[in-house]
């Protein structure tokens, strides 16, 4: 087995720059990804896609390139297409590619397993042409595919981003149904004054504002009651906005209301999770580097909380001067020295935050759905389900899996978790870190007995060969 | 004709025949499959075992699982695979209560 001095797991902006940085100091770094190119979902394909289609995508997506060619280095063993299903003690990593099973052991782990799109359930989330606005943006990026005739439904600075990728394609979108309120706005004024440190963020919300006013695509703001409406795929999506019904018929829904950290791997390991009442979701316990309470175990990234691109690739330089000052390959002079302009360059990427979270909250329909809703895609298990499972004593996310086996399909909760954790938090009026999270165990992805038959087995093959 | 897909593609590019549920299709040799399926026009990739709904890829990135697909006999998330020639897709096994007369 492949022993290195640090795995890291995850090959978007996080995860490049750490093993980038590890390798710079002198560390041996595995890094692994699903993908079969290095960029994550941010910069997915970006060594084939910026060429292409870079007019399009945005130079903040080019700039993906500089960390995927800063993977060209002889300490940087990187296994694209790599799934990985388990994690263990030691640390050794299981994971598949190409149909085998394999593992690598290393020294120190940095997880960058960064976000998922926050679960939207509203009536008819599950009908084919729905999405998620990640991807749609993954379809653009890796695929040059843009949908013809598609509604931008929920709130966030993303779905900007992809309308004015979409008129730059020549196929804007139909209409922007926003979720967020004037309210939202106004709440949000407080922190204007520290989002000004992140300046060139609003700067940019601006111009893509500009870019969809300018393209006439209608926009809705303050929308709720939405649903989608189709037989066996989208056909309109209905909403309230501005005191009347409304009905788009389009082809493709594409929904967003943010990102939460993709919690999956981090948990299998026992990493202590929090809630984060600004961000509404769970986030790792870290300090300053990443590092976790699991001894070895760091995290960089949208992993760690929301950050996005540009702090996730800070993030993940201070994990690996972390590790590298552990390892010896740095004195705590030096590791220090090379942080500070780092954690100060975060802290401003970080600035606008609060301000983006206030103004573009998740929609409290989806947090808390109506009855009939279905949460549990894989499952299909509705809200009003889990509600009666809590009426029947039913306490938390893991109790419920007896009840009713949210949580327990192909995806294994990250399109569910956080919605049965609300929706029993909300039965019992208990706090989320209360009622808790669904215990998260191995394998991470579905594995099959074939692909563990073929994992390389070098004392069974000497034996053959005697 | 790519008319009938909901998705615009922005290049073109050279084509491997592949057969989907029994019909031949000519798809971008390297492409990603969940989305090569989706710009030749196939909307619907399987039925849920649960209820038998119609399901689509919904996050292309590997973790809702709903782009599920048997490729050569093994069930695979399509937007978690690259299109080589000569590949057999089909839908996934059906609904559960129809499992016992498989």
């Amino acid at each position: 087995m492949k022993r290195s001095d640090l795995i890291v797991i995850g090959a978007g902006p996080a995860g490049m720059a750490a093993a980038a940085k590890a390798a710079e100091t002198g560390l041996a770094v595995t890094l692994l990804d699903e993908q079969p190119r290095p960029g994550g979902q941010i910069y997915r394909d970006v060594d084939r896609a910026a060429a292409k289609r870079g007019r399009i995508l945005g130079a903040d997506y080019t700039h993906g390139a500089t960390l995927t060619q800063s993977l060209n280095h002889p300490a940087i063993a990187q296994i694209s297409g790599a799934v990985v299903w388990e994690i263990e003690e030691g640390f050794r990593v299981s994971y598949t590619k190409d149909g085998c099973a394999a593992q690598v052991a290393g020294d120190r782990i940095i997880l960058a397993t960064g976000a998922l799109e926050r679960p939207m359930p509203v009536p008819g989330w599950t009908l084919p042409g729905v999405m998620t606005a990640g991807a749609a943006q993954i379809l653009l990026k890796q695929s040059g595919m843009v949908a013809r005739r598609a509604a931008l439904v929920g709130s966030g600075p993303l779905l900007y981003l992809i309308a004015a990728q979409m008129i730059r394609a020549g196929t804007p979108p139909l209409a922007l149904v926003e979720t967020q309120t004037r309210g939202d706005l106004l709440g949000a004024m407080p922190h204007l004054p520290g989002a000004l440190r992140g300046w060139p963020y609003l700067a940019k919300g601006m111009k893509l504002l500009r870019e969809i006013i300018r393209a006439r695509v209608p926009r809705h703001t303050g929308a709720s009651a939405i649903a989608v409406e189709g037989g066996t795929h989208a056909e309109a999506v209905r909403f309230r906005a501005g005191g009347r019904s409304h009905r788009i018929a389009c082809d493709t829904v594409l929904l967003h209301h943010g990102v939460v950290p993709n919690t999956q791997a981090a948990r299998s390991i026992g990493v202590a999770h929090r809630w984060n009442e600004a961000q509404r979701c769970f986030a790792p316990i870290l300090d300053t580097w990443g590092a976790t309470d699991v001894a070895g175990v760091l995290i960089a990234g949208d992993g760690a909380g929301i950050g996005g691109a540009k702090a996730a690739e800070i993030a993940g330089r201070i994990a690996a001067l972390k590790v590298a000052e552990e390892h010896g390959k740095l004195t705590q002079g030096e590791r220090d020295a090379q942080a500070r302009p780092l954690l100060a360059a975060r802290a401003r990427e970080l600035a606008v935050r609060p301000f983006l979270d206030t103004a573009y909250p998740p929609l409290s329909e989806a947090m808390t759905p109506a009855d009939a809703t279905i949460v549990c895609r894989c499952e299909e298990v509705t809200a009003g389900d889990i509600r009666g499972y809590a009426k029947l004593g039913c306490l938390g996310p893991n109790q419920a899996k007896a009840f009713g086996r949210p949580g327990m399909g192909p995806c294994q909760g990250r399109y569910c978790g956080l919605t049965v954790t609300a929706l029993l938090a909300e039965a019992h009026g208990t706090s989320p870190d209360a009622t808790g999270y669904y215990r998260i165990r191995p394998p991470l992805k579905p594995v099959t007995l074939g692909e563990l038959a073929a994992m390389e087995n070098p004392a069974q093959r000497a034996t053959e060969q005697e | 004709m790519k008319t009938a897909s909901p998705f615009h593609e922005l290049e073109d590019s050279a084509r491997v025949r592949v057969e989907f549920d029994g019909r031949p299709l000519d798809l971008p040799q390297g492409a990603n499959l969940a989305a090569a399926l989706l710009a030749a026009g196939v909307t619907v990739f399987r039925q849920t075992p649960v209820s038998g709904a119609p399901r689509g890829p919904f996050c292309m990135m590997g973790a809702c699982f709903d782009c599920l697909v048997e490729v050569d006999g093994v069930v695979r998330q399509a937007c978690m695979l690259e299109v080589t020639e000569g590949m057999r897709i089909a839908a996934p096994h059906q609904r559960r209560d129809s499992d016992e007369t498989q």
